[in-house]
Formats: C-alpha cells, sequence, structure tokens
C-alpha cells in the first residue's frame, strides 16, 4: 500500500509571542487540512510530538473532539520524522485510510538545557560541563576536518547558503543573508564553528495530512507520494552525542543506516534525486551528512560547495528552505519543515526559491541526540 | 592541604579515590574485550552481561577536541564561574591505547595549542567547593604542562 502527502500546513517558524506552541500546531493543522480542503472530523486518526511545548494530544480540544485515535511520538530531534513514519505505517498497515502528522514546539532562548540523567547519564556530566550538544557538533566536525581536509571556508559557504536561502523564505526565521565576513567573523561557539554557523532553538509548527496512495488524486491534483521511510539508531561504535566515552572501533552513523535502508526502500539512489533537506544543526552537520547519505564521497565537500552544486540552481540544491541555520529548531517541527518544503518544491510552489527544470525526486534527514536519524524520500 | 575526608568525588565509581596515583574505572568485556567507560554491567557491543571493573590507562592522545565559548546553563552546570569570569575552556576524546576513548574536561595553560594527537595525561583535582568539602573531579592535560 503507497502512502501519498496530500496536504500541508505551516505556523511560520521563528519567535511568536503570545502563540502558545500547541496553539502554533493548531495553526499548521488547520493549515494542512485547508491546503487539501478536508476538515478534521475526516481525519481517522494523528501522531503528534512536540519536545518542550506540551502534549500533543491535546490539539484536539481545540480541533475538535471527534474521537480519533490520536497518539503523542517523542523521539528527540527525529520526532516529527517519527510522526511522519508512525502516519505512513499506519496508512501502509491497511488499518486506516486517511490522517494526521503534526509537530511543533517553543523552546526558551539559548542553547538547549539537558538534563544529563534523562538520557542515561550521570549527573556529574552535567556539573562539570559536558551536557552541551554544540560541544559535540564541534568535536565531530574537528575530527573529520582533520581526517578529509575540510578547511573553514566550507563551514562558511554552507552558512552563507542557508541563510541566503532563508531570505526568500516567507516562513523562515532569519530572513536576513550573511556576508561570507559576517558569518568569518562572527563570535566562536564551539571550535571550529562559529556563532553564524549554528541553528537555534525556535517556535513553529507543521502539520501533513497522508492518505492511501489510490484515494489521493480523490482529494488533490498533486499528490506528493511517500516513497521511503526509515528511522534509525545509533550501532557501537559510531560517534554519536553525549558518549562519555567512544569505542576505538569505528561504525557508520545512524544516518548512513537510515539512508542506506530509504534508498533500499525505494529503489533509486542518491544520483537520482533532484533536492534534498539535510540536518543541519550547523555547518559541519551539513558537511558530513551529504557524504553520510551517500550523495558525495568524505572530502568532496570542499569542491562542492566551491562550486555551488548544493545551491538552489546546482545539481543537488540542499536545504532550499534556508535549513534550520535561517528557520531555527524547533525539535517538534523541525522533520517536519523539511518534508513540507520538499512537498512545495515537488508541486511547483517554492516560489522565489523554486529548483528549477521540474524536480521529481526529493529527500529529507534528520539527524539528533542521542544519536537517532530519521530519512524519507518522496515522488512527485 | 584539605584531608581526604573533606575531599569528595563528583561521582561514585568513576575513578579510584583516595589514591595517590588515581586512574579512570572503566569496564572490560569477557566475552568480546570491549573497553567503556564509565564502568557498565551490559556490554554496548556484544550486548552480553559478562563485564568487570578495570582501571584505565592514565596517559592517551588528544583525538578530537573543541572549545566551550559560553557559560553552559545552570542547571545542570555547577562551575564556579560567573558570566563576568567565565573562560573558554577545553573538551576533548583522549585515545587511550588499546582501551577507549574516553570524553573529558582539558586543563591547560593555553587553549590555543590543542592539536589532534597531542599527548594527555590524567590529572584527579579539585573542580568545585560543595557544603564546605572540596569537589574532586578527573581531567586531562597536555603532558608538555606535567
Amino acid at each position: 500500500m503507497d502512502v501519498a502527502i496530500i496536504g500541508i500546513g505551516i505556523h511560520p517558524f521563528g519567535r511568536t509571542e503570545g502563540v502558545t506552541g500547541l496553539e502554533q500546531g493548531v495553526h499548521a493543522a488547520r493549515e494542512a487540512l485547508k491546503d487539501v480542503g478536508l476538515d478534521w472530523n475526516d481525519m481517522e486518526f494523528a501522531y503528534g510530538g512536540s519536545s518542550a511545548a506540551g502534549n500533543a494530544d491535546s490539539m484536539v480540544s481545540k480541533l475538535g473532539l471527534t474521537g480519533l485515535q490520536f497518539i503523542n511520538v517523542s523521539n528527540g530531534c527525529a520526532t516529527g520524522g517519527s510522526a511522519l513514519q508512525s502516519a505512513y505505517m499506519a496508512i501502509q498497515s491497511g488499518m486506516f485510510d486517511i490522517g494526521m502528522a503534526v509537530g511543533f514546539d517553543k523552546h526558551p532562548r539559548g542553547a538547549f538545557t539537558v538534563n544529563p540523567e534523562a538520557s542515561g547519564l550521570g549527573k556529574w556530566y552535567g556539573d562539570i560541563g559536558m551536557a552541551l550538544t554544540p560541544q559535540f557538533f564541534g568535536m565531530k566536525i574537528q575530527r573529520y576536518m582533520h581526517e578529509y581536509d575540510i578547511s573553514e571556508d566550507t563551514l562558511i559557504r554552507v552558512a552563507v547558503k542557508n541563510f541566503k536561502n532563508g531570505a526568500k523564505n516567507p516562513n523562515a526565521w532569519r530572513r536576513n543573508a550573511f556576508s561570507y565576513d559576517d558569518v568569518a567573523q562572527s563570535q566562536m561557539v564551539c571550535h571550529p564553528l562559529r556563532k553564524y554557523m549554528f541553528c537555534s532553538p525556535a517556535e513553529g509548527g507543521c502539520a501533513m495530512i497522508l492518505c492511501r496512495a489510490d484515494k489521493a488524486k480523490q482529494y488533490t491534483s498533486n499528490p506528493v507520494f511517500l516513497k521511503a521511510v526509515a528511522v534509525k539508531t545509533r550501532q557501537f561504535g559510531s560517534f554519536e552525542v553525549f558518549s562519555q566515552s567512544q569505542a576505538l572501533e569505528r561504525a557508520p552513523a545512524p544516518t548512513v543506516q537510515a539512508s542506506t535502508a530509504a534508498f533500499e526502500m525505494a529503489g533509486i539512489g542518491p544520483e537520482d534525486i533532484d533536492v534534498a533537506q539535510l540536518q543541519d544543526t550547523e555547518s559541519g552537520a551539513e558537511i558530513m551528512h551529504m557524504a553520510e547519505n551517500g550523495f558525495c564521497a568524505d572530502g568532496d565537500q570542499e569542491k562542492w560547495l566551491r562550486e555551488g552544486h548544493t545551491e538552489i540552481d546546482g545539481k543537488l540544491p540542499v536545504n532550499t528552505d534556508g535549513g534550520c541555520l535561517a528557520n531555527g529548531e524547533p525539535v517538534g517541527a523541525s522533520g517536519l519543515r523539511q518534508v513540507y518544503e520538499i512537498c512545495l518544491q515537488l508541486r511547483g510552489e517554492a516560489g522565489e526559491r523554486q529548483v528549477p527544470n521540474d524536480p521529481k525526486t526529493g529527500y529529507t534527514h534528520v539527524y539528533g541526540a542521542p544519536g537517532l536519524s530519521g530519512v524519507t524520500i518522496m515522488a512527485a | 592541604m584539605p584531608s581526604i575526608a573533606d575531599q569528595i568525588p563528583i561521582a561514585e565509581g568513576l575513578f579510584t579515590w583516595p589514591s595517590n596515583d588515581p586512574r579512570l574505572i572503566g569496564s572490560k568485556c569477557n566475552d568480546c574485550g570491549t573497553v567503556t567507560f564509565p564502568a557498565q554491567s551490559g556490554c554496548p557491543a556484544c550486548c552480553g552481561e559478562n563485564t568487570e571493573p578495570i582501571e584505565l590507562e592514565r596517559k592517551g592522545k588528544l583525538w578530537t577536541w573543541t572549545i566551550q565559548g559560553f557559560l553552559p546553563n545552570r542547571p545542570p552546570y555547577e562551575g564556579p564561574e560567573t558570566p563576568e569570569t567565565f573562560e573558554p575552556f577545553g573538551v576533548g576524546y583522549v585515545e587511550l591505547p588499546n582501551q577507549v576513548r574516553v570524553e573529558t574536561r582539558i586543563q591547560t595553560e593555553d587553549i590555543a595549542k590543542l592539536r589532534i594527537g597531542m599527548e594527555m595525561d590524567l590529572v584527579v583535582e579539585k573542580y568545585i567547593e560543595r557544603d564546605g568539602k572540596d569537589i574532586i573531579a578527573y581531567f586531562f592535560r597536555p603532558a608538555d604542562e606535567s
């Protein structure tokens, strides 16, 4: 049973004073229903998630108490992707014909505050100042740059590109392009990563309506088909956030596993993808994820960025909506925002940032604590 | 010198204490040989439950590093700095030969000299004071500063 995305909705990302995270989720849900011309009581089920803005199932008080199956999803940075995967499985199993995946969040300003004990770590780990995700990102790209001869120039180019794309996205948080020098001279946060190379925790909501592919045309003339959805967690030997120690032997990252599984499921390869959204928690992540997802060899990123291959008019546009850098990261909504952007691109509705030549296939990828990754492959 | 009674490890079981030559305590799997830190009962490599505590090497090489450039959020952070006195500090993974890579704060006089591959030594020393007692933690320091 194939699955189609027939309606998409978003609440602008960034900071919206006076509007709760939950209300942003409700807004996104209504926008998705409006997009396809359906009502909330047409939904047979929903999967929803938020990491810091309350229980997603309480949305029903505002959307309507229709008695549908609503399941809360909590899966770190892959919360949105996991809600989508759950909705996909619910339809694929044959149990339901139509339903919603929704995510929202509203995080306090500043770096994420981590409770080490909730992540299975000793309290001492936080006491001493190591329970900070930016440190992991700094250390992972530091090693990667050393092994594959990547220079700071490439880190800067990723940030410049994503903020440039964000400036063309009316739903993005950061809508100002930064110059190369702005990024290069911004404050060092966790060496080698600077302030304008990082995304920030933020707010936003996003929702998708999914249905059986064979019924999609009843509802819309432009369905987007989910060809693959995969979520994987870390295996022994991969280098992950919040690891008090690491094995001497190395294993592929969870992204590699999720990507491989997704390509196998879709029956296509990286060379067949026309547009991609790759987790760019910071510039280094996008660089490593280009290779981990199979789009280029380790070390080729230097050349790819210099030659503009990941620009909107390049051979593989990456993070056309500005990515996490320009949108910020409301954890529950972030993965769905990537899917929203791919749907716009495949529908030809991405406006100023539309990828040329009628893209037919798209790819999304999230990665996050404590070492998990979610990938989707979509086709028009 | 404060008496041993006034010195408390930041967590039980992280390193041997009291000791004149403290060592980090890891665990080794008797089935597959995998070493982890801190010690744990299950083996993350072979999924077995046959591990035993071992003392880890006190010298190793810096495998990767970063510099924490802003004052971490409290909680959970308990370092003594204020926003005014905060100085960036080093964090890294030190590879202990034939054992494991350990995540650690780095004590150094000059964070600008951190390089992948540099020789590092374990130090166990006072981190903060709490309730009139010294809280003892582990760090690694460039070997040329030891």
